[in-house]
């Protein structure tokens, strides 16, 4: 028998290592033979331990799993039981996504070489390779696709700069720093689906005429980097990195590199700064990375995801992969839905679903069962949405014109408890231990941003407009978006939940 | 005494031995000797410094940047709590009081005996089962009360 029970570190955060160690004591007692393999998670996390089994009629899922229900499974041969959820690939949450970036993440073995090339994976690097550096170039460009990091900045037209600058070494980094707040997507893709994300960079080196790659993988992520570490050794010893990759007689290879716990180093300058074993300040463009990066080199600086979405769109070509979005959002994004919600995990869809159909037809509302009040969207310098603005089409433009960002599209509920004004506070206090330290706006802003809302707290209503002009200031006088963003939270708090910042709070409760 | 410092500095340059010709080798560095001593000992660093050609400040400035580098040794386990936006959705708030009382000490302390020491960190990418928790670098989700008790008998003992 052949059983999948996920490795992914949300799957393992719930007891999938336990649940994967009673299956195999389990077989044993009962002289089953046994193929146990440790898959990356479906994204389906409310159901995590997902355990499979694989039957002729395909996957059959069950979860959440509990080591104590293990034999209970075995007595009922994986067939009827409680814990039966039928055939993984017919669950809603699954059917309704376009899996793109994400198509064999939690389907194989992620260090399995054979199953990553029986699932697609190489011929999008196969195709690569046969093409001229500006026929790369124009593909990524026709894509649309746009760095999934936060900016939202053209890849394509990122490396067409790289690629177009003179000098004897470049260098592709990966953004893998995934600081967000309710975001995991480049976790749960390194850890369930490694050689894309290799894949991709090598692709972005043989467009630019770089050799040499980096992951800077965020220290929080131990179970990532070990996944990480693998997939490029043995990536390396079958020749997909190297001297020559695949036979082509082009050169690329990769080293992994751990960051510290900061979360500025996620901002591409600051990460070079740190890549070059200096402080994580952020440096002040330009000249661009892309033109003066990494050791003073051109250098290609882009998100996990953005890097993974490159092998599917030159397996299936730009076209098909720029069909999916809305306006000028293009291809799928996963979106992460996390925080207090019935079903979180990740969901890769086209651009341009309403946020409201995300919160409440996809996550199902909230744990708790209580109505939604707030919901962050990109992270801890993203707006909190209310439900008046639920029907913001889930792409860059639009949630801009909301007042709000995209981010890395982590996605993140709070039900009616949720008190506003301690989510500004938390978001200034956040910039205040974060700051690099290079801006004063950002730096002692943040700092007078958490007494003056204490002020708020205390009922003193005078320092509402003071924190208005502040968060005003840190906006246009921050030399990066740490400064510059987190007047977003801030502000949207204030803006549209005016009532947790009324003097008359304290009384009312 | 003497003999401790010779296998001090030994191991120092085996861990500088082994990143040479990295380019920008001095964080991989930093975790090397924070993993082989548990913190790193400001005695390692005018070491690092001579041999990367940097001064003493420069990497002293450059570790005294990063939450992650302790120049003190920590508690036998260190229990990191997730303090970020999901997890609060959750109520790690509640969790990290409840935690603070219980074990006696606040962020970054550690426990009277050494037995703990409890850190801050803003997200583990475990967001959808939250609140999260990273024990001794093996990761907790949904950390409810049940949960909690079983962290705290398993750090304390
Ligand atoms: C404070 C701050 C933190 C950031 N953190 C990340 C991060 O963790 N991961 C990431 O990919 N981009 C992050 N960014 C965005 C990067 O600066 C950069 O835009 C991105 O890596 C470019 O890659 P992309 O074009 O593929 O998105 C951050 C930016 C700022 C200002
Ligand atoms: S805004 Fe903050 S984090 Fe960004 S450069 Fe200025 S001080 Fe550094
Ligand atoms: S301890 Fe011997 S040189 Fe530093
Ligand atoms: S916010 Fe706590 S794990 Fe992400």
């Amino acid at each position: 028998m052949r059983i999948y029970v996920p490795r992914d570190a949300a799957a393992k955060a719930v007891g999938a290592d336990a649940v994967a160690a009673a299956i195999e004591a389990e077989a044993g007692r009962r002289g089953l033979p046994l193929t146990l393999v440790r898959n990356g998670s479906r994204g389906m996390v409310w159901l995590e331990p997902l355990v499979e089994i694989q039957t002729e009629a395909g996957r059959m899922a069950f979860g959440p799993v509990t080591p104590e229900d293990v034999p209970a499974l075995f007595d009922a041969d994986w067939k009827r039981h409680p814990l039966a959820l039928g055939p993984t690939e017919e669950l809603p949450w699954l059917m309704m996504q376009t899996r793109l970036t994400f198509a064999r993440c939690g389907i194989t073995d992620p260090l399995c070489l054979e199953e990553y090339e029986a699932h697609g994976g190489f011929e999008g690097l196969h195709r690569a390779i046969g093409m001229s550096r500006a026929e790369i170039l124009q593909e990524v460009i026709e894509s649309g696709l746009r760095g999934r990091g936060g900016a939202g900045f053209p890849t394509g037209i990122k490396w067409k700069t790289v690629s177009e600058a003179q000098a004897d070494q470049k260098y592709i980094v990966c953004n893998a720093d995934e600081g967000d707040s309710g975001t995991f997507a480049d976790r749960m893709i390194m850890e369930g689906d490694p050689f894309t994300l290799i894949e991709g960079m090598t692709i972005a080196g043989l467009a630019t005429g770089a050799t040499r790659g980096y992951v800077y993988m965020r220290s929080e992520y131990p179970d990532a980097v070990e996944v990480m570490i693998e997939a490029v050794r043995i990536a390396r010893g079958h020749g997909l990195l190297g001297p020559s990759v695949m036979g082509s007689g082009r050169a690329f290879d990769m080293e992994i590199r751990v960051g510290a716990g900061a979360y500025v180093c996620g901002e591409e300058t600051s990460l070079l700064n740190s890549l070059e074993g200096k402080r994580g300040v952020v440096r002040a463009k330009p000249p661009l990375p892309a033109l003066e990066g990494f050791l003073g080199k051109p250098t290609v600086v882009n998100n996990v995801i953005s890097l993974a979405s490159i092998p599917v769109i030159f397996q299936k070509g730009a076209a098909y992969y720029r069909d999916f979005g809305l306006g000028r959002s293009r291809g799928t994004i996963p979106l992460q839905i996390a925080g207090n919600v019935k079903r979180g995990g990740l969901f890769e869809i086209a651009f341009g679903m309403s946020l409201g159909q995300i919160v409440d037809d996809i996550a199902g509302g909230t744990a708790s069962g209580r109505p939604v009040k707030a919901v962050q969207v990109g992270g801890p310098l993203g707006a909190y949405f209310p439900r008046a603005l639920f029907d913001t089409p889930f792409c860059y433009e639009e949630f801009a014109g909301a007042e709000g960002l995209v981010g890395h599209a982590g996605i993140v509920v709070f039900d009616d408890t949720a008190d506003m004004l301690k989510q500004a506070r938390f978001a200034m206090e956040f910039c205040a231990i974060e700051s690099c330290g290079k801006c004063t706006p950002c730096r002692i802003g943040a700092v007078r941003g958490m007494e003056t809302v204490d002020r708020i707290a205390r009922g003193d209503a005078a320092a509402i407009p003071l924190l208005t002009d502040l968060c005003a200031t840190m906006k246009s006088g921050s030399l990066c978006a740490l400064g510059g963003f987190t007047p977003y939270p801030v502000m949207s708090a204030l803006t549209h939940f005016p009532d947790d910042f009324a003097p008359m709070k304290e009384a009312a409760e | 005494m003497r003999l401790a410092e010779a296998e001090f500095c030994a191991r120092v340059d085996e861990i500088l031995d082994a990143h040479e010709g990295l380019e920008g080798p001095l964080l991989p560095i930093l975790h090397a000797v924070q993993e082989a001593f548990g913190h790193v000992p400001l005695e390692s660093l005018p070491r690092i410094a001579e041999r990367l050609n940097l001064s003493r400040a420069e990497v002293h400035g450059v570790m005294s940047f990063y939450h992650d580098f302790r120049t003190r040794p920590h508690g036998r386990h260190v229990l990191k709590l997730c303090r970020a936006e999901a997890c609060q959705s959750m109520g790690a708030d509640r969790l990290a009081e409840a935690t603070q009382t219980r074990l006696g000490i606040g962020w970054h302390q550690t426990t009277a005996d050494g037995g703990v020491t409890l850190e801050p960190v803003f997200c583990l990418g475990l967001c959808a089962c939250a609140p999260a928790a990273l024990v001794d670098g093996r990761v907790v989700g949904r950390v409810d009360d049940a949960r909690l008790d079983r962290i705290l008998e398993e750090v304390r003992a």
